[in-house]
């Protein structure tokens, strides 16, 4: 479903991915871990077109979407729940769903915003609450909930369980599984929480400045020695 | 008392047309952080356009006043806004992305190169249109003085209220208004929400350019002359204005309108009208200084 070949990226003379190459089939929940710095919200950015890839090629479906505008690249299915969660602060609960449904128009919105309550019910309890005021677990939630009103193909997330207490990661990432299983919702997650990510994921990639280190299935990943020095200590 | 009637009216009108300049500075930071400093010439050449159409419907023998008021109305509007979607085509997007100051000097060239423009086209002699709205009310009278309000004041007070309230709605309830606002508040995700943000902000300027418009008609009613250097001193109090107000803010811009335009009624009225535009950059000044944010600003604590 999406293939990542030799993507570089760079923020003026710091090239931020030396190459990257990667792919997601249809169905799959795969994951990138790595320290900070590594580059992987720099690679999920990329993938929506912002920062633009320097050199290779980024195919979604086959189709070549390096050099679509953001919004044509969203338009194709792709959403993202980005880093630092970005709700827009001084729009409801309400609205900020409403702008994830704006790819399609809002066709599908009174059943789709059920789906959202369904799976965070706290949502619907701040429906006309500002964005800005709400928690940072809230926030997630929603910024979750805001990529899935788009109906996506190819499901973006960047580090949802950043910052959140202990039970509500759990619930977040219990989300993100259910969402895969019962959607069959293509999902590329990147997280620090290693341990749990790589348990839910089928495949996983390790990404270290700029590059991809280690690749394999979440299993093997997680039983991988190297993986369980650097990523793992201490985990669980 | 009366007296201080009477400025109120005459602040009022002149905060109305302020209000709906600056509306236009207000979006255009709000959404991509820059002062378009070419929009009081948008203004000027929404005056001209007006002129323009006037007389060709008067060629055209539409002489029913109301008739060719909403006539003129629409057609000022929509050639103003064209203007104002091709200054950001050519001079604004270009540069996106560029460093901070290049769409600034780029807006300053814009507003010397219309200022130009209309000059040489309309020549730089003061245009000067006959009364078209005429009449008006004596509201009071005591001692000899009367408090007035001409059918102009009425009209632009009217109009800017309707106006006002049909954007706003737009702004509050329509997808466009929610996309503007989405990209007011972080334009990276209002793309990544699949918000066309190229064609958002077009139509931002769009709009400020056609209520730049209305203004420029009403001030042609209003005072009946014309020339091709009305922007400038326009632009600078309109932009007073959306600072004052708070920028980026809307109800702010009009707000910092409606308090320019009295501010100035008042002076001119109580003190000299010699130094009333020293009186509108006073407030710019202090109010850079003391309250940056304006008015109606937002203060920056929000959690992201
Ligand atoms: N806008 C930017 N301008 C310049 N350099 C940047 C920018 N964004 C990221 N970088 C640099 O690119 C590299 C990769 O950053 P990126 O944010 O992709 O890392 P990350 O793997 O997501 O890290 P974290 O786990 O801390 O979120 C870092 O060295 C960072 O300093
Ligand atoms: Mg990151």
């Amino acid at each position: 479903m999406l293939e990542v070949q030799d993507v570089h990226t760079h923020y003026g003379h710091i090239e931020a991915l030396k190459g990257v190459t990667l792919e997601v089939r249809r169905g799959e929940i795969v994951t990138i871990i790595g320290a900070n710095g590594a580059g992987k919200t720099t690679l999920l950015m990329t993938i929506c077109g912002d920062p633009r890839a320097s050199a290779g090629r980024i195919r979604l479906d086959g189709e070549d979407i390096t050099h679509l505008p953001t919004w044509e690249i969203v338009r194709r299915g792709v959403a993202h729940a980005p880093e630092g969660r970005r709700i827009f602060p001084r729009m409801t609960v309400l609205e900020n769903l409403k702008m994830g449904a704006t790819v399609n128009g809002e066709q599908w919105f009174e059943e789709d915003v059920e789906q959202v309550f369904a799976l965070f019910p706290r949502l619907k309890e701040r429906l006309h609450q500002r964005g800005g005021t709400l928690s940072g677990g809230e926030q997630q939630m929603l910024a979750i909930g805001r990529a899935l009103m788009a109906r996506p193909r190819l499901l973006l997330l960047d580090e949802p369980s950043l910052g959140l207490a202990p039970n509500l990661v759990q619930q977040i990432f219990r989300a993100i599984v259910e969402i895969n299983r019962s959607r069959g919702l293509t999902i590329l997650l990147v997280e620090q929480n290693a341990f749990q990510a790589l348990r839910i994921a089928h495949r996983g990639y390790v990404l270290a400045t700029g590059e991809v280190v280690l690749q394999g299935t979440g299993r093997e990943l997680l039983a991988n020695p190297e993986v369980r020095a650097a990523y793992l200590e201490g985990g669980h | 008392m009366l007296y201080f009637l009477q400025q109120l009216i005459n602040g009022l009108t002149l905060g109305m047309m302020y209000g709906l300049i600056a509306i236009g500075y207000s979006m255009v930071y709000g959404i991509i952080g820059m002062i378009n400093f070419a929009h009081g010439e948008i203004y000027m050449i929404g005056a001209f356009i007006s002129i323009i159409a006037f007389l060709l419907l008067g060629v055209l023998g539409v002489t029913w006043i109301p008739l060719a008021l909403l006539l003129v109305l629409l057609i000022a509007m929509a050639f103003t806004a064209a203007y104002g979607w091709t200054v950001e085509r050519l001079a604004y997007r270009p540069l996106r992305g560029s460093f901070r100051l290049a769409p600034l000097i780029s807006a300053i060239g814009m507003s010397i190169f219309l200022q130009n423009y209309v000059q040489l086209l309309q020549g730089a002699n003061v245009k000067a249109v006959p009364p078209i709205i005429t009449g008006g009310w004596i509201l009071a009278e005591q001692d000899g003085f009367a408090v007035r309000i001409s059918n102009v004041q009425i009209m632009i007070i009217l109009l800017t209220l309707v106006l006002m309230a049909i954007f706003s709605w737009i702004i509050a309830n329509t997808p466009l208004g929610r996309a503007q606002r989405a990209c007011e508040q972080d334009l990276k995700m209002a793309a990544l929400c699949g918000v066309n943000v190229d064609r958002t902000i077009s139509l931002t300027f769009v709009m400020g350019a056609a209520l730049a418009a209305v203004a420029g008609l009403m001030a042609t009613l209003y005072y009946g002359v014309v020339d091709f250097f009305i922007g400038f001193l326009a632009g600078i109090k309109a932009f007073t204005a959306a600072v004052l107000g708070g920028i980026g803010s809307i109800p702010g811009a009009m707000l910092g309108g409606l308090l320019l335009g009295l501010v100035e009624a008042f002076w001119s009225g109580y003190f000299t009208t010699e130094y009333k535009d020293v009186a509108a950059f006073s407030i710019l000044v202090i109010v850079l200084i003391f309250l940056p944010t304006g008015l109606l600003g937002k203060p920056e604590i929000e959690k992201v």
